[in-house]
């Protein structure tokens, strides 16, 4: 009696994957990065660009992983069922992706934050620093004491592109303003304490700095709270953080990894996917400054006309930022 | 009396102990509104029902072998060894940097000496917590877990700042060359292709019988086990109980470091942060439901294998059933046999002296 239900599981458990296997064909896929799928920030960006395809009508599936060893086979078993586009964000993707991709070669993969130079292979790339330009702007023009800050999680090219764009919009503003730069650790789970951040803050705030843009993850949920205790200003970072402490985030630098993924499975869907690199800036609306009803309070017109100022010069090419990533130095920091 | 016989002592009740995790693990499952035997059958299926499946089933299987007899054999001189997770992790650098000096050479002579010197760094790193205990009488529950916590903090630091080639995003060592890596089974059998599992299974096997031996046919065994039953004794018969402790927990840092030759030297080629991943802890439950025997370790290792690869399939399969309910039904398992793993004893017992009484009395 056991024994016969056990083997009618099983065999509706194999029928079940063949007919998915069937029912999946040219779904999407998202395979979160280890942070998982809820984390408020970079997973959950993708989250939300796979679910504005959904409600446009079309599908995908998605899965967290437990483990460095699932990684090649989450991506494998997606690519196996028919699944694609295949959604990888993070860099931390890259070596199941080289060993997974060329197996498929029929099947679209897009990673996120990192270049791998596959024929299947669509890489996207951010310019971080000129979004940060434009926060960098608002910071010098909402600040009284001549002081701003930058909070790194740590010494890293990555996050020192959106410190350097920062420096660089705030000093259009004005030339003579000081611009702290302080870690929070020194190492990648520098981004997991919000603790030490909170004490990073403190001391920016201590020596007159009133506004401070954190580019830490999960961690910055600490300097904005410090700020907002100190009835100063903080700037959020990749998602939209602006509803956290309305009134004193001053706005957020937004990074559409939501818009990457929604591209990904619309251009997979409409046939207009292609692989290679892409990398989007202000002039494709990868980047750029929050405003919603949570800083309006905050954003005079004469700092929203600044913005809007510079984000034209930089499409027009009038305004180029520096990018730290291509020399490992900064002019303005 | 409560006392049951022996075939129920090492079979019936740890079965019953499973199946009783599994009930409430359907319940769970019911709960969320997906079908239990649906999601039974995906498990067993993505555990045994491909080639594939099969090997990863396999790979964490080797994983929790080990572990599990890092704790086991411990467990037999009556020490609690909850660090595993970090004697393996230490175990990584040893296998990475014989493997870095001598990238390049054939895996037939770098597989023993990554097995070596792995060993090595796993019991230098157990041995510390095994020196205080037998030295200066810091309790042993309270060390490995507090070396966890170094080694992680540590080989965070070495392997962010010391092992990181540049130009790599990730925290991750230089990779090994494809002919210094133990090869995995999928090179000479078919069957497995794309899953992980390599020649460091077959080690596994062969820990297995070593501990038996070891435990049961050596006199060194003989000594563990009288320094686990009664100390006292153990020193009145003339055993150095400060030494054994010390050589013990050497053993089992080796034992634990052997993780690493199956995940660094195996699978993934290079040391990653947090390679381990939990399987040193898993490795507590599977000895106490293995009941610290290597058979029982061999088996509930495979049964936590089961659950891992098994999980998987059905994270994938059902998008319904997240990441965060599988680890509850993998901790419904270690509660049910691991701490109340006595529950059923004495009503179990009751039940057969029972029937034995009502057979002998016809």
């Amino acid at each position: 009696m056991k024994i016969s239900t056990l083997t009618k599981a099983m065999v509706s458990g194999v029928a079940l994957s063949a007919m998915m296997a069937g029912a999946a064909f040219a779904d999407g896929a998202l395979v979160y990065d280890g942070g998982g799928k809820f984390d408020k920030s970079f997973n959950e960006a993708a989250y939300n660009g796979a679910e504005r395809f959904k409600a446009e009508g079309g599908n995908y599936q998605d899965l967290e992983i437990s483990g460095d060893a699932q990684r090649e086979q989450a991506v494998r078993q997606f690519a196996s069922r028919g699944n694609n586009p295949i959604v990888l964000p993070g860099f931390s993707w890259e070596t199941a992706l080289r060993a997974v991709a060329p197996e498929f070669p029929d099947t679209s993969f897009t990673i996120i934050d990192t270049v791998v130079d596959l024929p299947n292979v669509q890489s996207v790339v951010f310019k971080e620093q000129e979004g940060s330009y434009l926060v960098g702007i608002l910071a010098a023009m909402q600040s009284e004491s001549g002081k701003i800050g930058v909070i790194p999680a740590f010494n890293f090219d990555l996050l020192e592109a959106f410190a350097c764009g920062y420096a660089q919009g705030a000093k259009s503003v004005n030339p003579d303003i000081e611009v702290f730069e302080t870690y929070v650790g020194s190492g990648f789970e520098a981004f997991n304490d919000p603790g030490k951040a909170t004490e990073v803050a403190k001391s920016q705030l201590d020596q007159g700095v009133d506004v401070v843009y954190h580019v830490a993850g999960g961690a910055g949920a600490g300097v904005l709270q410090a700020a907002a205790d100190a009835g100063k200003f903080g700037i959020g970072v990749d998602s939209n953080q602006n509803h956290l402490h309305p009134g004193s985030v001053l706005t957020s630098m937004l990074k559409r990894v939501d818009v990457a993924t929604y591209n990904a499975m619309k251009g997979v869907a409409d046939g207009t996917w292609e692989p290679g690199v892409i990398t989007l800036g202000l002039a494709e609306e990868g980047v750029g400054a929050a405003f919603d009803e949570h800083n309006a309070s905050l954003i005079t017109d004469e700092m929203k006309a600044a913005v809007e100022k510079a984000t034209a010069d930089i499409i027009s090419g009038a305004v180029v930022v520096h990018d730290y990533r291509t020399d490992k130095a900064c002019p303005a920091l | 009396m409560n006392t049951l016989p022996r075939w129920a002592d090492i079979a019936l009740l740890p079965v019953l102990n499973v199946v009783l995790a599994f009930l409430v693990g359907g319940l769970i499952v019911l709960a969320v509104g997906q079908n239990p035997l649906e999601a039974v059958g995906i498990m067993l299926y993505g555990a045994f029902g491909y080639g594939s499946g099969f090997g990863y089933t396999l790979y964490y299987t080797t994983d929790f072998i080990f572990a599990g007899l890092a704790v086991s054999l411990a467990y037999h001189a009556g020490l609690f060894n909850i660090g595993p997770e970090g004697q393996a992790y230490v175990g990584g650098l040893g296998v990475i940097l014989i493997g870095l000096a001598l990238n390049g050479t054939h895996w037939a002579i770098m597989f023993p000496l990554m097995i070596i010197v792995g060993a090595l760094f796993g019991a230098t790193w157990a041995f510390v917590p095994g020196y205080l205990q037998a030295k200066r009488g810091s309790h042993i529950v309270i060390t490995t877990i507090l070396f966890n916590f170094i080694a992680t903090s540590m080989m965070s630091y070495i392997i962010s700042r010391q092992l990181k080639p540049a130009g790599v995003n990730s925290d991750e060592s230089a990779p090994l060359e494809a002919i210094t890596r133990v090869p995995q089974l999928r090179t000479f059998i078919d069957l497995f292709k794309n899953s992980p599992v390599n020649l460091t299974f077959f080690l596994a096997i062969a820990a297995l019988i070593f501990v038996y031996w070891l435990i049961w046919h050596t006199k060194f065994g003989y000594a563990v086990r009288s320094l686990g039953n009664n100390p006292v004794a153990a020193g009145y018969a003339g055993i150095s109980n400060q030494k054994l402790i010390m050589i013990v927990m050497a053993m089992a840092g080796a034992l634990a470091a052997m993780v690493a030759v199956n995940n660094v030297g195996g699978v993934q080629g290079r040391l990653i942060l947090n390679f381990v991943n939990g399987a040193g802890f898993v490795g507590v439950a599977v000895a106490f439901m293995g009941r610290a025997h290597p058979v029982g370790v061999g088996l509930s290792a495979l049964l936590f294998g089961i659950l891992y690869q098994g999980g998987q399939e059905l994270a994938f399969q059902m998008p319904g059933i997240t990441r965060e309910m599988i680890v509850t039904i993998q901790a419904l398992v270690i509660l049910f046999t691991g701490a109340m793993g006595d529950m059923l004893r004495a009503p179990l017992a009751r039940l057969l002296t029972r029937a034995g009484a009502t057979a002998g009395g016809k």
